[in-house]
């Protein structure tokens, strides 16, 4: 290996290590918050890259059925809620939200031909379809056991995410997609070729990162999730519910994964389970960093990112092995160091 | 004769009426039925286990609880939820604190104005302000983590943050709680001087004297019933209170 590959498979690793790290990020915060282990947390990026091709490839995307769908479920489920406890004024509000956004949103794709759109706004419109699913599935399947025990969250994760794996099929078909590149400028450093999509993703992760940070430090929100990852009861009692951090936080992890798909879908070909193998070496990033610290999360990330492309050059066959098997020294490594308190 | 009734109904803060909390089917509280007035201290003493924390809880809907609680002139249904109940005022200093520990002080009063912010005000600062007047103390340590803090600094703390939220009727559980005597002075001196803000306080003490003194109306709580109710000058100077609760020759009871 000269030093032209080894800069090209640094590269890569740190551009794949970039995306894991964004979904490191966002399994955190969702298990912190709520703590869930977010298993679709994948499916997102799948979504957001399919969603993107089929809007250029002038296809009504399927996940404009899905967000009617689950909108219509949450409108009926949260109607009757408050026909029954009498909350009558608010019922026009729940319907507008749950439905009316929806359908507004797929009348204006029906109107217009996505296609021809410039990239920006199909890019917004793909993750209008796919961010709100986030908070969504949150109301539909994790609200009613939140408080629950981790297993049984984790049961339900894995629920879900044969559920969208499923439903990813049946929008999407088997075959896989790729986008074109948002930019086609490359650098020339020394004899490595640097692709301007690759410099995107880098600079677009570490944006993202940036104002994740400011989320969390400087606004409000942002505080009132940290506070219910570390004291439940205290932010009961500031009234932060925990219903409001949960959406919160899934809107935030869904926004993560859309963005990350539609950031990676030009540089690989996306199937719709593609996104599973991708959220999962993620987790192996959150899981170094115990799925507790945000910057020891992105940091293994990026190291998982650059174990892959180093080891696909050498033992390309043993690439998916090598990079999981990176999970076992890490977990003998945690228990040994940290003492475990289960919080009942 | 007509006005009087309908004032005091006027300034009612909070009225229970036969409320009673079971654990599976163990029943912790039983019938209980108390009133709080606008501008007034209210306390609850007992002994340890007499269910003292079960009511607070039950009162801001942390358990679920049978019986009628009326809270400005709203009966609280089943459904009552935590969230509501801050929204229209009603604020629990817990006896556990409950601070968020790897939080600074002053993140930790400014998530206390939450829901007030949440609702649309915008005046976090302006109240922080005001409650650096009321504990100095926390203006010097507001860059510091919580988790950091001193016992008696946490209590002014978790009353700090109750505070941020401008409430109507603040619920005090056992403030004096493992605390030094000089800091206890220095705690119950503040909740007198926010009585004069016109903010109702419910005030659950095992400390009886202190809370005695500072209160203008008692009930005591034994294993899960209110036995004995008055005001608090009356049940100081009862003999089954003076028994019980505040020992013989007028020797302080210190806190657990």
């Amino acid at each position: 290996m000269d030093l032209q590959i080894a800069l090209l498979l640094g590269q890569d690793g740190i551009t794949n290590g970039a995306i894991y790290a964004l979904l490191a990020l966002a399994l955190v915060l969702v298990f912190a918050v709520t703590r869930v282990i977010f298993i679709p947390q994948g499916e997102f990026v799948a979504f957001g890259a399919l969603t993107l091709a089929s809007l250029q490839a002038g296809k009504l995307p399927g996940t404009v059925w899905l967000l009617l769908a689950m909108g219509t479920l949450i409108a009926v489920i949260e109607s009757s809620l408050a026909l029954r406890e009498r909350r009558f004024r608010e019922i026009p509000l729940l319907l507008m939200v749950n439905c009316g956004a929806p359908l507004l949103l797929a009348g204006t794709l029906f109107a217009i031909s996505p296609a021809s759109l410039p990239l920006p706004v199909q890019v917004l419109l793909a993750l209008m379809l796919v961010v709100p699913l986030g908070p969504m599935i949150y109301r539909l399947a994790y609200q009613p056991v939140a408080e629950a025990s981790v297993l049984v969250l984790l049961i339900v994760s894995v629920a879900m995410h044969v559920t969208l794996i499923g439903i990813g099929l049946l929008f999407f078909g088997a075959e896989g997609s790729r986008t074109p590149p948002f930019t086609d400028v490359t650098f020339e450093i020394g004899d490595a070729l640097l692709q301007g999509q690759t410099i995107l993703v880098m600079v677009a992760s570490v944006l993202l990162i940036v104002a994740l940070y400011f989320f969390f430090e400087r606004t409000i929100y942002g505080k009132a999730l940290r506070a219910t990852a570390m004291n439940r009861t205290g932010a009961r009692l500031m009234g932060i519910s925990g219903n409001l951090a949960g959406m919160l936080s899934f809107t935030l992890a869904a926004a993560i994964g859309a963005f990350s798909g539609i950031l990676i879908s030009p540089l690989t070909t996306i199937y719709y389970d593609s996104g599973f193998l991708i959220g999962l070496k993620g987790f192996v990033g959150a899981i170094i960093g115990g799925l507790a610290s945000y910057p020891v999360a992105a940091a293994g990330a990026i190291l998982v990112g650059l174990l892959e492309s180093y080891s696909s050059f050498h033992a390309s066959a043993f690439k998916e092995v090598i990079v999981f098997t990176l999970i076992i020294p890490v977990l003998l490594w945690r228990s040994l160091t940290t003492r475990h308190v289960e919080e009942g | 004769m007509n006005a009087l009734p309908e004032e005091s109904e006027r300034n009612l803060v909070l009225e229970v009426r036969g409320l009673s909390v079971s654990y599976g089917k163990v029943e912790a509280l039983h019938g209980l039925a108390l009133q709080v007035h606008r501008g007034e201290i209210v306390t609850v003493i007992g002994p340890n286990g007499a269910g003292k924390t079960t009511l607070l809880s039950a009162l801001i809907g942390l358990l679920p609880a049978r019986g009628e609680i009326i809270y400005l002139g709203e009966s609280q249904g089943a459904g009552r939820r935590v969230e509501q109940l801050v929204r229209q005022g009603m604020t629990l200093v817990p006896e556990k604190r409950e601070l968020f520990a790897e939080m600074s002080v002053a993140d930790n009063l400014l998530l206390g104005a939450f829901d007030r912010y949440r609702a649309g005000h915008r005046d976090e600062l302006e109240t922080m302000d005001q409650v650096f007047d009321i504990f100095p103390r926390l203006m010097e340590r507001r860059a510091q983590m919580a988790g950091t803090l001193s016992g008696g600094e946490r209590q002014m703390l978790a009353m700090g943050r109750a505070l941020m939220a401008k409430p109507r009727l603040l619920l005090l559980d056992e403030p004096s709680l493992g605390l030094a005597p000089l800091i206890i002075r220095e705690i119950f001196r503040t909740v007198a001087q926010l009585k004069k803000t016109g903010v109702a306080i419910l005030l659950v003490e095992q400390n009886a004297r202190a809370a005695l003194q500072l209160a203008d109306y008692g009930y005591v709580l034994e294993t899960g019933e209110l036995c004995l109710e008055g005001p608090s000058r009356e049940l100081a100077t009862d003999p089954r209170v003076i028994e019980s609760y505040l020992g013989l020759g007028g020797r302080h009871l210190e806190p657990r």
